[in-house]
């Protein structure tokens, strides 16, 4: 049983605005199911805004969505989560893009 | 050597401990005494280790140094996998590998008869006699090319991590180390709001290394994010002061897999092998994390078996088996083999995540307070404590870990 949020106070923006990235404007690495975001199930995309550690899914406290891949950590944690739910698609970013670690 | 990142190590993260005894024998076996053992880019040699149960705002810790970590064949040093594996991969170099950067595998290379036979990378093909896959955690290849299962969220964990810079003096000022030496810390319980995980943190040359894993299966269910877990775990009053006045230069994320020996998918294949993070070779005991010395061993006998199987001109599966014998003959399986319960009792065992840590604050409270009131017997003070969770329980859950140790 999926428990409620308590109150967000975290700027993960601000965290990882430390990291070395590339993004690849071009190309989406991750896709998820559907463009409306409001569209997709509370449970599921409930999981991924717990379990991201780029926080890149966000829902407001009014219900709002977004998801942004430009942060990507490429861990893969929200491909275990939901491939074949709302994920529709997990590759890796192009060559030389995403994040490169300079401690890791 | 491919790798997708644009330096070996660039899209890696550990912890990170490494313990050593692995990565000695390759050097002994191939280094020919090439490579001296202090040049090696090893963070700090870890000679003191804390481990804490926490609650909301207190830590019971148990502090542990001695002689016996440090010592040669059982030494562990931190390290961070940028500059460790550019090191690495120039070894390599060095010995003759050609080490293509910037390159991510989209498939491997299959023949009429479902053999391995070489990778493509965009428009690129490039064949090989044995392709051995070492692509980590989230390992795509050996899901979308090999049918590996995936990994279910009960056996794989998100870490999280933060690297903040400190002179190397106040950190061992603050660790209590000597120079070139330092410290690892485990917590349980708050810093992961009571779910199944943990917190970590090594000292490092000049940084600090300060995360939490957490279980995706119990997180994903969570009443709070990972990310905001870590922000009131680094708030913890038995944390703040170790990151106080530290620069933050890095946050990373990375999976872990939790499983055990029952998540190790298969490893040969017909002209292909797997090899470290993507067989799942990683071991969390909750005291003790391992991985990257499974990941050099597993690294080392896969190579040897290719070069054996290519040797003989076949790199049929049967002939690459030679990998699976290795393999269950080390330590590598062995040592899974025989924690291959343990997950399962992490799994269940809430009260290590939530009543243990609460207990332990209320006895210590208890045996260290004196507020001026008249002096209640020890064991009296500390029966309701036990008793409120139930002696049988605690006894019960005690002797099904030490079952599984």
């Amino acid at each position: 049983m999926m428990r409620e949020l308590k109150p967000i106070s975290v700027n993960v923006e601000n965290l990882i605005s430390v990291n070395k990235y590339c993004v690849d404007e071009e190309h989406k690495h991750i896709e998820l199911a559907s463009e409306d975001l409001g569209s997709l199930p509370d449970e599921e995309f409930g999981k991924l805004v717990r379990l991201c550690p780029a926080a890149l899914y966000k829902q407001q406290p009014d219900g709002t969505r977004s998801f942004d891949y430009a942060g990507c950590l490429e861990c893969g944690t929200c491909r275990i989560a939901c491939e074949g739910t709302i994920l529709r698609t997990w590759e890796n970013p192009g060559p030389g893009m995403g994040v490169t670690y300079r401690f890791g | 050597m491919v790798e997708r990142g644009e330096y070996a190590g660039a899209k890696n993260m550990t912890g990170g401990r490494l313990y050593a005894h692995s990565l000695r024998s390759v050097l002994e076996g191939y280094g020919a005494g090439e490579v001296d053992w202090d040049d090696i880019p090893f963070e700090r040699k870890i000679v003191h280790e804390r481990i804490a149960l926490m609650d909301k705002a207190s830590a019971c810790t148990v502090d542990f140094s001695s002689e016996e970590l440090g010592r040669e064949t059982c030494d562990s040093y931190s390290v961070l996998r940028a500059p460790f594996d550019q090191w690495l991969s120039q070894l390599a170099e060095q010995a003759g590998c050609e080490v293509l950067c910037g390159m991510a595998v989209d498939e491997l290379l299959r023949n009429d008869d479902g053999a391995i036979y070489g990778i493509r990378v965009g428009e690129d093909r490039i064949t090989a006699h044995v392709v051995i896959v070492a692509e980590g955690v989230n390992s795509l290849l050996t899901e979308r090319c090999l049918g590996a299962p995936r990994p279910r969220p009960h056996q794989m964990a998100v870490g999280i991590k933060e690297c903040f810079e400190l002179p190397a003096r106040v950190i061992e000022d603050r660790f209590l180390c000597q120079p070139g030496e330092g410290a690892a810390m485990l917590f349980a319980g708050d810093c992961t709001h009571g779910y199944v995980g943990g917190g970590f943190m090594y000292t490092n040359k000049e940084s600090i290394s300060l995360g939490l894993v957490a279980t995706i299966g119990h997180l994903q269910e969570a009443d709070t994010t990972i990310c905001q877990m870590l922000d009131d775990f680094k708030k913890h009053p038995a944390v703040a002061p170790m990151i106080s006045g530290a620069t933050l230069v890095e946050h990373s994320g990375h999976m872990v897999s939790e499983g055990g020996y029952d998540m190790v998918p298969r490893f040969v294949y017909d002209g292909c092998l797997v090899a470290g993070d993507a067989a799942m070779l990683c071991m969390n005991l909750g005291y003790q994390v391992r991985g990257m010395d499974f990941a050099i061993a597993s690294g080392r006998l896969a190579a040897e078996a290719a070069c054996e199987a290519i040797d003989a001109g076949d790199v049929s599966c049967s002939a690459l088996s030679a990998y699976k014998e290795a393999m269950e003959s080390s330590f590598v399986i062995k040592d899974l083999k025989a924690y291959r319960s343990w997950p399962q009792v992490m799994d269940g065992w809430s009260g290590m995540f939530n009543e243990y840590p609460s207990m332990a604050t209320a006895a210590l409270n208890k045996l260290f307070t004196v507020d001026g009131s008249p002096l209640v017997p020890l064991k009296k003070r500390l029966k309701p404590i036990v008793k409120q969770y139930g002696i049988v329980k605690l006894a019960r859950e005690l002797k099904r870990a030490v079952d599984a140790l």
